[in-house]
């Protein structure tokens, strides 16, 4: 296994505070290792977004982080956690260690600022010992790979298209080469066609770049196909977590097994396309136990009562995954002995 | 380019409708400035005195309206607007100069220092909501929703007397001559101070209101995240994301009320005695001189104008997307 770069232990936000408090994201435990590609699936409001927005403490009031730690593994030096980072501290951070690409890239850019501005800013605010020129060679050269000629450095965001507009939101997420890039449903936006093309460009800008990603979305499809390994979320826990083609060929979770069966595959045979019924949990009223198993076609009376653990199943040969569920089989081992 | 000379057209068309009607609406008043003018000579004039000054005010029976109109746009271009009826015989291009820079300078500046401190107070407040800043507003709005004149009379009352250092109305020492001496200027500035602070306090909370609530609607926008996850300097993110943003809609309101400066603070002027524009335009309807008020007119008219021209400029050199292609 590869080293760590971004260790989530114990992760949890809640919006709001005290009482009325929503937990949004509860005890998530996750690393993503060094140049993989990390999947976050769930359906809205299992708290995906608020993870991504946590982790970077970019989390907008009342959301508040009320517990767990981000541990970060800088390629060279000693690890520090991105929570107890004073403001100076963590304003270098951003961006040159981690960066983001948001949901909408429609309005990531600021419309009255020309997009070189808006790259040569970022270059500015973190490595001021560059010269002007030499920062307008970086951000040219960035916008290039990704797909940008030179000569629409100076467009403004409403003279692009949405396509170019996420290219330059990705082509500034790697300006400063930070080792992590976080991308919130980058793709969302697009018709399917420049989602191929966004994903396949990303692929190989990893590859010569070298940098991880946690990559988020609903869309599972997308995600066995692009990424290593994939973390399923329910109700703000990760409730599944596995490489993706283990993921994709025997799901341990009901939950995953729902999203699986919910999109057709290319290949092979003929299969019922199936929903999950029911609807996403209220995070005010959290049902008791599994927060799954209401909607869980095999629930029974261990569920409603109490939380699974996420662990290693004991009753298969697997070592590098973990999944959340008390069914036969699934339990993690250290919960059976 | 295009887009501009569109515009210059349009308000080419305006100040014609306007002058238009500056011409009309006086004639519609019922009542004449010659009987008025006569009233104020007690009678004691001829006949002929009579009729040549209907010839001279232009009201002459016999010339048809339309030629009057036409008469009163080759004046208008020769920049003659008459003779005054209240200050008979001064030509009221003459009054207007001479009261103009006052309403300038007074009306012109606090306007600015309005804008300028109202709209940087709006954006602190709107950036750190819920602070102490923010808690100030319902005392600004208070104070806004106070009338100009009404306040200014609870100045001259509280403030101005004939042993305070305000003085309660005029714009200068009435000793003095107008000039560039040290003595004259100190005193136009003393004379200024009231119905400056008037104008200020009334007007200020205005611009904290908009740019606060543009500040936060603006905050909430994905770009300002971004720049907050890009690690960009707090100040940074505020001045040039937030408020950048935030600014457009105030800038057009600050053009427009750069037009109502003549116009707009006749209250003012009027409660201080203040020689401006708006002083003039009082005592011209009091003594129903229609030259003069023709002549006020004229000027709010095209400076409303001259102003919503500089707002469409303004708005083309900070929002680009307003900017046509090609």
């Amino acid at each position: 296994m590869k080293a760590p770069v971004l260790e989530i232990k114990n992760f949890h936000v809640d919006y709001g505070l005290g009482s009325e408090a929503v937990q949004a994201v509860r005890d998530v435990t996750l690393t993503l290792h060094r140049g993989e590609v990390l999947g976050l699936a769930g359906e809205s409001g299992s708290g995906k977004s608020t993870l991504a927005y946590g982790v970077t403490r970019l989390l907008p009031p009342p959301g508040v982080i009320s517990g767990g730690s981000v541990i970060y593994h800088p390629p060279n030096g000693d690890a520090y956690d991105v929570m107890a980072l004073t403001d100076a501290e963590l304003r270098k951070f951003r961006w040159a260690e981690t960066s983001i690409v948001f949901q909408g890239a429609m309005n990531s850019l600021n419309p009255v600022h020309k997009i070189s501005t808006q790259m040569i800013d970022v270059i500015k605010a973190h490595e001021p010992q560059l010269s002007p020129s030499a920062r307008v060679a970086r951000a040219q050269e960035m916008l290039k790979l990704v797909g940008i000629s030179a000569d629409r450095m100076d467009a403004y965001p409403h003279q692009l298209s949405g396509g170019m507009r996420q290219r330059v939101m990705i082509g500034m997420a790697l300006v400063l080469e930070p080792q992590v890039v976080i991308m919130d449903e980058p793709t969302t936006a697009l018709d399917v066609v420049m989602q191929r093309q966004i994903l396949a460009q990303l692929v190989e800008l990893r590859e010569r770049l070298g940098f991880s990603i946690l990559f988020i979305t609903h869309d599972l499809s997308l995600l066995v196909e692009f990424s290593d390994r994939i973390a399923i979320m329910y109700g703000g826990r990760i409730v599944e977590q596995a490489r993706s083609v283990d993921l994709y060929k025997d799901s341990l979770h009901p939950y995953s097994e729902g999203l699986l069966k919910s999109f057709p595959a290319l290949r092979g045979e003929r299969r019922e396309l199936a929903g999950i019924p029911g609807s996403p949990p209220d995070l005010r009223g959290m049902p008791s136990g599994c927060s799954f198993h209401p909607r869980c076609p095999q629930a029974f009376d261990r569920c409603s009562t109490e939380i699974p653990v996420l662990g290693i199943p004991a009753a298969r040969n697997y070592s590098n995954r973990s999944v959340a569920c008390w069914l036969p089989g699934r339990v993690p081992i250290s919960v059976e002995r | 380019m295009k887009f501009l000379l569109q515009r210059l057209a349009f308000y080419v068309f305006t100040a014609w409708a306007a002058l238009t009607i500056n011409f009309f609406i006086p004639r519609l008043i019922p009542g004449d400035p010659v009987t008025s003018l006569i009233n104020k000579f007690q009678g004691q004039m001829s006949t002929e005195a009579i009729n040549s000054l209907y010839v001279l005010f232009g009201l002459d029976k016999n010339a048809s309206l339309w030629s009057q109109y036409v008469d009163y746009w080759g004046q208008v271009f020769h920049g003659d607007l008459g003779l005054s009826f209240t200050f008979f015989p001064t030509p009221v291009a003459d009054i207007l100069k001479q009261s103009l820079p006052w309403t300038i300078a007074l009306v012109g500046i606090t306007t600015f220092a309005s804008f300028m401190i109202g709209t940087s107070l709006g954006v602190v407040a709107g950036w750190r909501r819920g602070s102490i800043m923010d808690g100030l507003l319902p005392v600004t709005t208070f104070l806004s929703s106070i009338p100009y004149f009404w306040l200014g009379l609870l100045a001259i009352t509280l403030l101005a007397g004939p042993d305070s250092f305000f003085p309660s109305s005029g714009g200068y020492e009435p000793g003095l001559v107008p000039g560039w001496t040290g003595s004259f200027i100190g005193s136009a500035i003393q004379h200024s101070l009231l119905p400056a602070l008037t104008i200020l306090i009334s007007s200020v909370s205005g611009w904290i209101l908009t740019m606060r609530n543009m500040m936060v609607t603006v905050a909430s926008e994905d770009y300002i995240t971004v720049a907050h996850a890009k690690g960009l300097s707090e100040r940074r993110v505020m001045v040039s994301y937030a408020a950048r943003n935030a600014l457009l809609p105030n800038v057009s309101g600050f053009a427009l009320s750069l037009g109502f400066i003549v116009g707009g603070t006749l209250l003012v002027e009027i409660v201080f005695s203040y020689p401006g524009i708006g002083y003039n335009l009082f005592q011209a309807v009091g003594a129903k001189d229609y030259p003069l008020m023709q002549g006020v007119f004229l000027v709010i008219t095209l400076s409303v104008l001259v102003a919503n021209l500089l707002a469409d400029v303004a708005y083309l050199l900070l929002d680009p997307r307003t900017r046509k292609e090609g």
